[in-house]
């Protein structure tokens, strides 16, 4: 492969693992406060859909980012209220939030657009557009670096820099801070949380819909960033790749991105190599897109390291007895 | 809170989920009446739908076969305190052996190959059961999440196998070559007029006995009991001398090859080859039928009869009131579950005020 293909690899990978490290971000505040997540597809497809129906209506991309994260705030706090205030199962309802999303939007779209289920295409303004960062120009002719700087690290949309960004901050919220502090406790011990006269519920909602905020950016970024329009379905297991790299990156933001990275690159692998061959065999992609999903088992059975989550995850909380 | 009554048996299996049903088609409706459609117009559509006649019925028994299999998977490993998700998965991956066996077999007559059908069905599904049960018993990894990531397994696997491998030369669709027309399983209309052409079959009566043989199973034998204690409490069934890994295995195995008998449905007796997909989520179906069934067989039939009808129904929904599509169907699931299954807490308490004497009962008792 020469310089061109590689980099052209890397920078589709920069692309998918967006959506992937946002969400997988959006997991891990939520579990670290002991709520599991299985509704984080849910959620994207949710805010995927209002980002890009409200876009589409109103002409601005904001106006969609907007109604993209707000749309995923309140499916959160739904989840919330399932999962900690009536002390449901959590599994069950991110399950019914996964298929309210899918039902919902899916019926939405096919009503107010008339386009079997799609939004219209988004036209300049309504999405967002690549940022050249600056120097990007000039630098662009430097040998090994300019390459890197102009072609790979500059030249991609807002919400791939939001993603990048959010995980140095996602280590700094959770481990250098009190509120971070708290929010870890709740997830592994919430009676001593408790005693220490911080409220539970207050610390896990927050959680949640901190989840719900960065669901909304990983959704947005399908329909209005990625693509220029919803499409039925359009987030196609993505929040499960993003589960997978939740529990491969054992809960910590940092190995997350380098678990989003690779899952990403795989991502790109794969549609490289669609009807490529490699030493005279065509390499089946089905191998290489199941390939996150057999890793996060064999990860799981515990047969390379052990991924072990919070411990009161997965447990409504309650007061009394 | 906790000086409260349980509720009378009736309340609990039958009350409370109607209420979580009517719930759910008061939100469903109140989304119909939003978007400017007439909720009751609709709901009449999906009745007649579903019921209107011999055709509908046929059709809306067709998808309750399907959703009486995966609530049963739900439900049996529900009973020993386990959340299998994978019905998907397990359900797509038993379409492998179902055809493999229906092709070898397609010089003989139906019946015949129909039994040995249930059999590999039950085998590839149960297989893709055991492993997450295995790695849960073994080797300490969550059930849930290894169901989750082993239906996108079956998913990569079976584009792979139907596409690489099974798919006959000179044939463009992703789907296997089909069953001789001799080897066929006759659907019901060939005995039954009054079902028409639907695709009502067979496996109907197997999903009956699977009905009745699950009942069995969990209430009067050793066996439902040991997983039923394990549902209640590992600990004592540890101490009992009970294998709790064991039980584990054998429940998810179960589990799977009852959703694998959707493919039996399915392959054998619909589509009579195999082609991409054909599960449509009914492995997520049968989770809100377990949990609106309450995990009873009984309760599991009607379940199924309801969202059969509800799927029937949604399709010709889409005819009838333009603009309204079958989606809706998937709202009103959707909130099935969420109401029965997530958001119990919602009106349980105040039944059981209710139930305990009023309040000033439950707040004396407290």
């Amino acid at each position: 492969m020469d310089m061109v293909v590689i980099l052209s690899t890397l920078d589709a990978t920069i692309r998918l693992s967006t959506p992937l490290l946002l969400a997988c971000l959006a997991g891990m505040y939520s579990e670290r406060a002991g709520v599991f997540d299985i509704g984080l597809e849910g959620k994207m497809l949710m805010a995927a859909f209002a980002a890009a129906a409200t876009a589409s209506v109103t002409g601005s991309v904001w106006a969609g980012l907007a109604a993209g994260l707000g749309i995923s705030l309140m499916t959160a706090l739904l989840q919330g209220a399932a999962a900690i205030t009536l002390k449901g199962n959590q599994l069950i309802a991110g399950t019914a939030i996964n298929m309210l999303a899918v039902g919902l939007t899916t019926f939405l779209g096919i009503q107010w657009f008339a386009q079997g289920g799609r939004t219209p295409q988004l036209k300049e303004g309504e999405r967002f557009t690549e940022v050249k960062l600056p120097f990007a120009d000039e630098l662009a002719n430097v040998p090994v670096v300019g390459p890197i700087y102009s072609d790979l690290i500059s030249g991609h949309n807002i919400l791939v820099y939001i993603a990048f960004l959010a995980v140095p901050v996602t280590w700094f919220v959770l481990f250098r801070t009190r509120f971070g502090l708290r929010l870890r406790a709740v997830g592994e011990n919430p009676k001593a949380v408790d005693t220490a006269g911080i409220s539970v519920i207050a610390m896990r909602y927050q959680a949640v819909l901190i989840t719900g905020l960065l669901c909304g950016f990983a959704g947005a970024f399908f329909s209005i960033a990625q693509g220029s329009g919803f499409g039925n379905n359009m987030t196609a297991g993505k929040g499960f790749i993003a589960l997978a790299a939740l529990i491969f990156a054992k809960w910590k933001p940092v190995p997350a991105m380098f678990t989003c990275l690779l899952f990403g690159f795989l991502d790109a692998l794969q549609i490289r190599l669609q009807g490529v061959e490699v030493g005279g065999v065509q390499v089946p992609v089905q191998a290489i897109q199941a390939l996150p999903y057999v890793l996060t088992v064999i990860l799981l059975a515990g047969f390379i390291g052990k991924a072990v989550g919070p411990k009161a995850g997965g447990v409504a909380y309650s007061k009394e007895r | 809170m906790s000086a409260l009554k349980p509720l009378p048996r009736w309340a609990d299996i039958i009350l409370l989920p109607l209420i979580n049903l009517t719930l759910a088609f008061i939100v469903a409706g109140l989304v119909v009446f939003a978007i400017g459609q007439n909720p009751l117009a609709a709901l009449d559509a999906i009745i007649t739908g579903a019921f209107g006649s011999g055709y509908n019925i046929g059709y809306t028994l067709y998808y309750s076969t399907n959703f009486i299999f995966t609530g049963l998977a739900v439900a049996v490993a529900a009973h020993a305190g386990l959340f299998n998700i994978g019905g998907n998965g397990q359900a797509y991956i038993a379409g492998l052996g179902v055809i493999l066996v229906a092709l070898a077999m397609q010089s003989l007559p139906w019946w015949l190959t129909f039994p040995v059908a249930i059999l590999a069905g039950a085998a590839v599904g149960g297989f893709w059961g055991f492993v997450p049960g295995y790695l849960q018993a073994k080797r300490g990894s969550h059930v849930v999440i290894t169901t989750i990531m082993f239906n996108f397994i079956a998913s990569a696997i079976m584009i792979y196998v139907v596409v690489n491998l099974l798919k006959p030369p000179g044939i463009l669709a992703p789907e296997s070559a089909s069953i001789a027309v001799e080897g066929r399983m006759p659907k019901l209309g060939t005995f039954i007029p009054w079902f028409k052409n639907t695709d009502v079959n067979f496996t109907l009566i197997l999903a009956l006995i699977c009905l009745v043989g699950a009942y069995f199973l969990i209430w009067h034998t050793r066996f439902g009991f040991a997983m039923r204690a394990l549902g209640q409490n590992p600990t004592a069934t540890r101490y009992a001398g009970m294998s709790n890994s064991r039980i584990t295995m054998i429940v998810m195995t179960m589990s799977g090859a009852l959703a694998g008998m959707v493919a039996v449905n399915q392959v054998f007796g619909v589509q009579y080859r195999l082609v991409l997909d054909y599960v449509a989520d009914a492995g997520f179906v049968g989770i809100a039928v377990a949990l609106m069934g309450r995990n009873h067989p009984l309760g599991i039939l009607l379940a199924a009869l309801l969202f059969g009808a509800l799927y029937q129904g949604g399709n010709e929904l889409q005819y009838v009131i333009p603009g309204l599509s079958k989606e809706m169907v998937v709202v009103i699931q959707a909130l099935v579950i969420l109401f029965t299954g997530a958001m119990e807490g919602l009106f349980r308490p105040a039944l059981q005020r209710l139930f305990s004497g009023g309040p000033a009962a439950a707040r004396s008792g407290g």
